[in-house]
C-alpha cells in the first residue's frame, strides 16, 4: 500500500490552523520580529529555528498569548487571537524550565489544567491516567516533582501541557536540560506522542540536529526575519542563503564568480586553478559572483586522481576522528580549505591518508549547491 | 581533635548563656521569698559540705507554682498575651504579604534598595522608636493633629493607652520579620510557573491562589513564628503604648520582679512563658527543618 506523504503546504486548499499575517513585534526600539508571515497546518511537527535571539522564543510567546504583536495579525483556526489571553487559548506550551509546580505532585500537576476547566471528577482521573500512560509514568503518580529524574520531569511537563488535548502544543526547547542520549531517544518519544495524540506541535530549537529530526518543516530564523521555510531535507540538501548552509549541518563555502553560463556552469575559485562544474538551481549571469557550498560528505579524498567532474590537488593539513567518521581537512592550492567526510568503513590501522600527505579531493557536478548574494 | 572543638564551641555557647541562666531561673522559682538580699531562700552554700545541700534541696518546692493557679491574674494575663500576639501575627501578616509581595515584583536593580529601606528601623534604638509611637498616636499627637486639621475628625481619636496602640506598636516593630521570610520565598519564585498556570486556564488571581501562595506558604509560617513568639513575652510594647487593660504576660512579669519584688513569683511566671513559648519554637524549627528538606 502506497503512504500518502504528508504535506498539506504544498496543497493550496489546505486551510492552515496558524496564519501570521506581517507581524512584527518590537521591545522599546529593538524589533524582536519583522513583518513575518507564516502558515502552519495542522498536525505538523514545525520547527523554528535560530539562534539565540533571532526572535523564535518570541513567536512562541505570542503564540502562547504572552507577547501581543505589535502589528499584523496572528490566526489559529481562522479566528484572530491577537487579544485572547493565554488562559482562553486552545493551546498549550511546554516550558524550557518544564514549570512543574513544586508543591503538587506529578498527578496533580497533570490534573492542574483540566480542573480549571471544572469537568468531573472521573473525566478528569481517567485523563490524567490515560497521560500517564502515554508517558509511562505511572509508577511516579504520587512523587513530587524534586522526587524525580530530569527525563522523568520532562516526560511530566509534556503530559501536563497535552492533558487538556490543545489543538496546539508549544514546545520551548523541551530537551536542552537532557543528556545527549535521552534527548535522541526522547526527540523519537516525542515524535510518536505527537503521531498518536495528533496535535499540532511548534517547537522553538536551536539544535538543528533536533529541528532535523523530529520535523515535518522547519522554519530557519535569523534577526526577526525567516530565512527559509521548508522539509528538514530540502533544508539540508537545497538551502537557500549562505546562512541557512552554514547554519545547519557542516559545509565548505568556497567563493567564486560564474564563467560559461547555462545549465551547468563553471566557479572560477583561484587563479590557475580548473573552475569548479556546478548544476545551480536557476539560471546565473557570467560573471557574476557566486558561492559554491558542498557538504563534506559528499567530497571524496583519494590518493590516486578520482575519475569524477570535479578533481583538486590539495595536501591533507588535519584530520578529526569522530568514530564513526573522520573529517580532513584539506588545503587546496591557493590556501582554500575544504573538508572531507569518509565512513571510518576499515579499522584505524588500515587507512593510508595521513597528515601531510597530497591528496586529491573529488565530488560531482551536482553535489554542491550554488547561492547568489 | 578539631571537629570536637567546632562542636563544642556552640554547645559551650548555649550552656553558658543558655542552660545555666535558666537552671538558676529554675531554681528561684522553686525557693521562697525572703527579705533578704538575694530577695529569695535557700541559698547554696557550699561550706556546709553534704548536709548543706541535702538541706538546700528540701527546701525547694513547688508553692510558687501552685500559687500560680490560685490567682487568676495569671492565666488570664497568659491568655490575653497568647490573643495580642495571634491577633498581631495576623496584622503583621496583613500588612507584611503585600509589601513582600511588592517587593519581589519590583525590578531587580530596585531590590536591594527596599531591603535596605525595610531593615533600616533597627539602625535605631527599638526603644526610641516606641517612644515616638507615643508622639505619634496621643490625643496631642501627630496623628490626631493632622486628622483635624483636615477636617477628618471633631475630637481626638484615643489610641494611646489602649490595646490598639499595642497591635500598631507591634506591626510596626515586628513587620521586618515577616517580610523578610516572605521576600525571601516569593524572591525564589520562577516566573515561569505564573506563566504555567496562566497557560493551563488560570486567571491571574487563581495563579495567586494555586501557585503564588502554597510556595510562599513556608516562608509565611517562618515570618509568623517570629513574629508570634517575641510578642508573646513582650514587656516595652504593653508597657509604653498599652493602658492598664491591656493586660501582657511580660508586664506581669517584670511587675513581679520590680514592684513586688517577688523574685520567687516571677521566675515562675517565666518558667511558665518559657514552657508555653516552647511550642511554638519547636513547631517553628520542624517548619524550618522541612523547608531545608525540600530545598535540598
Amino acid at each position: 500500500m502506497a503512504q500518502t506523504v504528508f504535506a498539506p503546504w504544498t496543497d493550496p486548499a489546505q486551510k492552515p490552523i496558524i496564519e501570521f499575517r506581517n507581524v512584527t513585534k518590537t521591545f522599546g526600539d529593538f524589533t524582536a520580529i519583522h513583518d513575518l508571515s507564516l502558515n502552519i497546518y495542522e498536525r505538523e511537527f514545525f520547527a523554528l529555528l535560530g539562534p539565540s535571539g533571532c526572535g523564535k522564543t518570541t513567536m512562541m510567546r505570542m503564540l502562547a498569548g504572552f507577547e501581543t504583536a505589535t502589528s499584523g495579525d496572528i490566526f489559529l483556526s481562522g479566528k484572530d487571537i491577537g487579544h485572547v489571553p493565554p488562559n482562553q487559548r486552545p493551546v498549550n506550551m511546554m516550558f524550557q524550565s518544564y514549570a512543574l509546580f513544586p508543591h503538587l505532585s506529578v498527578w496533580d500537576n497533570i490534573a492542574f489544567g483540566l480542573r480549571r476547566e471544572s469537568k468531573d471528577k472521573n473525566f478528569i482521573g481517567d485523563r490524567v491516567e490515560e497521560m500517564l500512560r502515554l508517558t509511562r509514568l505511572t509508577k511516579f503518580a504520587r512523587r513530587k516533582p524534586h522526587q524525580i529524574s530530569g527525563g522523568q520531569r520532562q516526560r511530566v511537563a509534556l503530559a501536563r501541557s497535552l492533558a487538556k488535548a490543545p489543538k496546539l502544543l508549544l514546545l520551548d526547547e523541551p530537551l536542552g536540560a537532557l543528556d545527549r542520549k535521552l534527548r535522541e531517544q526522547t526527540q523519537f518519544e516525542l515524535m510518536d506522542i505527537q503521531e498518536k495524540t495528533g496535535t499540532t506541535f511548534v517547537i522553538v530549537t536551536h539544535d538543528q540536529e533536533e529541528a532535523m529530526t523530529v520535523a515535518s518543516r522547519i522554519a530557519v530564523m535569523d534577526e526577526g526575519n525567516l530565512v527559509q521555510v521548508a522539509t528538514p531535507a530540502e533544508i539540508y540538501e537545497a538551502p537557500n542563503s549562505v546562512y541557512v548552509a552554514d547554519f545547519i549541518g557542516d559545509v565548505n563555502i568556497i567563493e567564486g564568480r560564474a564563467t560559461q553560463p547555462g545549465t551547468k556552469i563553471g566557479i572560477a575559485w583561484a587563479e590557475g586553478q580548473p573552475p569548479i562544474l556546478a548544476t545551480p538551481a536557476k539560471s546565473v549571469e557570467a560573471g557574476q559572483s557566486l558561492h559554491f557550498a558542498i557538504r563534506p560528505e559528499k567530497v571524496t579524498i583519494d590518493t590516486e586522481r578520482p575519475d569524477r567532474p570535479n578533481t583538486f590537488r590539495g595536501k591533507v593539513i588535519d584530520i578529526a576522528y569522530l568514530g564513526n567518521i573522520s573529517t580532513y581537512h584539506v588545503e587546496l592550492a591557493g590556501g582554500q580549505m575544504i573538508k572531507a567526510q569518509m565512513v571510518n568503513a576499515r579499522r584505524l590501522a588500515n587507512r593510508h591518508i595521513t597528515w601531510e600527505d597530497e591528496v586529491w579531493v573529488g565530488f560531482t557536478d551536482t553535489a554542491g549547491v550554488v547561492l547568489e548574494e | 581533635m578539631r571537629r570536637f572543638v567546632l562542636i563544642a564551641i556552640p554547645y559551650v555557647w548555649l550552656l553558658a548563656l543558655f542552660l545555666v541562666p535558666f537552671l538558676i531561673v529554675l531554681k528561684i522559682s522553686l525557693s521562697d521569698i525572703a527579705l533578704a538580699r538575694p530577695p529569695y531562700t535557700p541559698q547554696l552554700d557550699f561550706a556546709a559540705g553534704w548536709e548543706g545541700l541535702k538541706s538546700f534541696f528540701s527546701e525547694l518546692d513547688f508553692e510558687n507554682f501552685t500559687f500560680l493557679t490560685t490567682d487568676d491574674l495569671y492565666w488570664k494575663a497568659y491568655l490575653s498575651s497568647l490573643k495580642i500576639a495571634a491577633i498581631s501575627t495576623f496584622l503583621t501578616l496583613l500588612v507584611g504579604y503585600p509589601v513582600a509581595y511588592a517587593m519581589a515584583r519590583a525590578p531587580e536593580e530596585w531590590r536591594p534598595t527596599l531591603l535596605m529601606l525595610v531593615i533600616l528601623p533597627f539602625w535605631t534604638s527599638f526603644l526610641i522608636r516606641v517612644y515616638s509611637w507615643m508622639g505619634i498616636l496621643s490625643n496631642e499627637g501627630v496623628l490626631n493633629q493632622v486628622l483635624l486639621w483636615l477636617g477628618i475628625i471633631d475630637t481626638p481619636l484615643h489610641i494611646m493607652n489602649t490595646t490598639t496602640a499595642v497591635y500598631i506598636g507591634v506591626v510596626y516593630t515586628y513587620l521586618p520579620f515577616m517580610i523578610l521570610p516572605i521576600y525571601s520565598a516569593l524572591e525564589k519564585l520562577d516566573g515561569s510557573l505564573l506563566e504555567a498556570a496562566e497557560d493551563l486556564g488560570c486567571s491571574r488571581l487563581e495563579a495567586f491562589w494555586l501557585v503564588t501562595w502554597p510556595l510562599s506558604r513556608n516562608g509565611i509560617i517562618a515570618g509568623c513564628f517570629l513574629v508570634f513568639i517575641p510578642t508573646i513575652g513582650e514587656f516595652v510594647i504593653p508597657s509604653l503604648l498599652g493602658g492598664s487593660d491591656t493586660l501582657m504576660i511580660g508586664k506581669v512579669l517584670w511587675e513581679e520582679f520590680f514592684s513586688n519584688r517577688d523574685w520567687p513569683v516571677a521566675s515562675a511566671v517565666a518558667v511558665v512563658l518559657l514552657l508555653i513559648l516552647i511550642i511554638p519554637i519547636i513547631l517553628f524549627q520542624r517548619n524550618e527543618q522541612k523547608q531545608r528538606e525540600a530545598e535540598g
